[in-house]
């Protein structure tokens, strides 16, 4: 079975020489809901931009769900659905006209029925007779959602979709897009929130600079980038780190009540062993053990860190 | 063909044409009124008839194109250069539409548009000036060429603007007066002949020549010179288009 997109040879380099996009290779499977993480100005917009017809790839092919999305256009965009990063609707209509203008241009015949269960899924029902200009940015957000959503698209793109967003609209699209991934839908979205690729993602890409650096399982990732932490939480606080301990580079935390451990998982010998006997033997004792997995946001941090 | 896709469009610019209807119909039938009362009545009748037809006639035919070209345009080039300006244009170049089905659907409604208008201000000018039609057909189609082919060019403008004032400066800088001096309130006979060789190369000469013989069977140049030169327009717009969907001049970086 072909992927849901898929990604060869990209390049899109800009009139002004700016290369946004550099050898892309991505394949995005059937399904799934995958992330594309990476910081403002990596090429996140670009590379969707580019699947999505409204950029020009310089080089390269991309399919969608098996179509080439130039040769093919009409096969390929008729199965995508865009929701932008920028809030660009058509002020003076209304909620309903506008969605249903959007399942027309995708060339699929009208079907009240199902614009209502969009608009009621993303609660604009009630907003459905009004202009878009009388509504509030989280409200016009989910026009765009519906929008995207009209002509029941088999890949969908969010590109930053929760940028600058309340907590109820992430909720309930969150809600959306669950529903759509059980009905089979495929989500790519785009985020600098690692959080949130964390919460819903199932595969996470990284990108920046233009270049894909990795694309992986997301409990994957987290594992062979995971380092962990080993936190002490000490009985006395303490102004610094006991010389004897000195070969375990640990950190001291600010108000010298904690040590703080480092280390990988993926090695044999963690040292922790040897940290707790050399601890006793130092004297210090602790009234609290904490260990935790690295965040996203520390995974991603150090990726970037590499590269450069 | 997307069919559904042409008639989305097609709907949503003739909805936004209801919805400005003071600026889209009720204005420039008030100005092209105006000129029937200053230059067909008060005017007008001090002017002796050109060729057996009285100057409040004669000028119908021109006012009706000038409306007609200016309309065309600025329909067409607003209705493809606001999706730009907002960036709702992005839905469009992400649907699977093609080129075509895009300009048939823009230039399809701008072409309504001004034709509606057309009626309306011929229907207004025979409440002031007795009006004959010669020829009902060629009048026909004489219109609906004009507004076709001056929707398209409104909407090439649409799509090289990058700004208001680009949108405003063709329409004001160029049709307007090639329209005043391309014969819409004169015979070019009128001209001194140096001068009537010169508006020979102005193209709206044609048009409005062309558009006056099917109503008095009075013309300029002959009939077939005059849709001739329709055509070829129309053909230089079709060809120009062409080329900026291929390349994807100023719509696609």
């Amino acid at each position: 079975m072909s992927s849901a997109i898929s990604v060869s040879g990209l390049y899109k380099t800009y009139a002004t020489g700016f290369e946004a996009l550099k050898n892309i290779n991505l394949d995005i499977r059937h399904g799934e809901i995958f992330a594309l993480l990476g910081p403002n100005g990596a090429g996140k917009t670009t590379l969707i931009s580019a699947i999505c017809g409204i950029v020009n790839p310089t080089s390269g092919t991309i399919l969608a769900d098996g179509h080439d999305i130039i040769k093919e256009y009409r096969a390929a965009r008729s199965k995508i659905g865009l929701v932008p990063q920028e809030l660009t609707t058509d002020a003076f209509e209304t909620v309903w006209n506008t969605v249903s203008f959007s399942r027309g241009l995708f060339g699929k015949p009208a079907k009240p029925a199902h614009i209502e269960k969009i608009l009621k899924e993303l609660s604009l029902w009630e907003k459905r007779d009004s202009k878009i200009i009388t509504l509030s940015g989280g409200m016009k957000r989910r026009v765009m959602i519906a929008k995207a959503l009209s002509h029941e698209p088999e890949i969908l793109f969010l590109d930053e979709p929760t940028a600058g967003v309340d907590v109820e609209l992430r909720r309930d699209m969150w809600n959306v897009v669950r529903a759509l991934r059980e009905s089979g839908v495929t989500i790519i979205l785009t985020t600098h929130y690692i959080e949130e690729a964390q919460q819903m993602a199932d595969r996470i890409g990284v990108i920046s600079h233009g270049e894909i650096i990795l694309v992986e399982e997301k409990a994957e990732l987290m594992r062979s980038l995971g380092k962990k932490q080993l936190r002490l939480f000490l009985q006395e606080k303490r102004g610094e780190v006991p010389e004897a301990l000195a070969r375990y580079e640990l950190e001291l935390s600010a108000d010298g009540g904690e040590l703080i451990y480092h280390y990988d998982t993926q090695k044999d010998r963690t040292g922790i062993t040897a940290l707790l006997k050399d601890l006793d033997k130092a004297g210090v004792r602790f009234k609290d053990i904490q260990t935790r997995e690295s965040s996203l946001e520390e995974i991603f941090v150090n990726l970037v860190r590499e590269r450069k | 063909m997307n069919l559904y896709a042409i008639k989305a469009i097609y709907l949503f610019e003739m909805h936004r044409t209801w919805r400005t209807i003071m600026q889209s119909v009720i204005s420039p039938v008030i100005s092209t009124s105006l000129y029937f009362v200053v230059f067909g009545s008060a005017i007008g009748g001090r002017i002796p008839e050109i060729s057996g037809v009285s100057y409040g006639a004669f000028i119908v035919p021109g006012l009706i194109m000038l409306s007609l070209l200016t309309q065309s345009i600025s329909n067409a080039s607003f209705g493809i250069y606001f999706p730009k300006f907002v960036g709702t244009i992005y839905e469009l170049l992400s649907a699977p539409v093609s080129y075509l089905e895009i300009v048939i659907a823009y230039v399809g409604a701008a072409a309504t548009k001004s034709i509606i208008l057309g009626v309306i201000i011929l229907g207004t000018a025979a409440l002031f000036v007795p009006l004959r039609i010669d020829h009902p057909f060629m009048m026909l189609l004489f219109l609906v060429l004009t507004a076709v082919t001056f929707s398209l060019f409104g909407f090439i403008i649409g799509i090289w603007a990058d700004g208001f004032e680009k949108l405003q400066l063709v329409p004001l800088m160029i049709i307007t007066p090639l329209t005043f001096l391309g014969g819409s309130f004169y015979s070019i006979e009128m001209l001194p002949p140096f001068w009537q060789k010169v508006t020979l190369f102005n193209p709206v000469v044609y048009l409005i020549s062309g558009f006056r013989w099917s109503f008095f069977s009075l013309s300029d140049v002959h009939i077939g010179i005059s849709l001739a030169m329709t055509a070829a327009f129309l053909l230089a717009c079709i060809l120009l288009l062409r080329w900026i969907f291929k390349t994807g001049y100023r719509l696609k970086s």
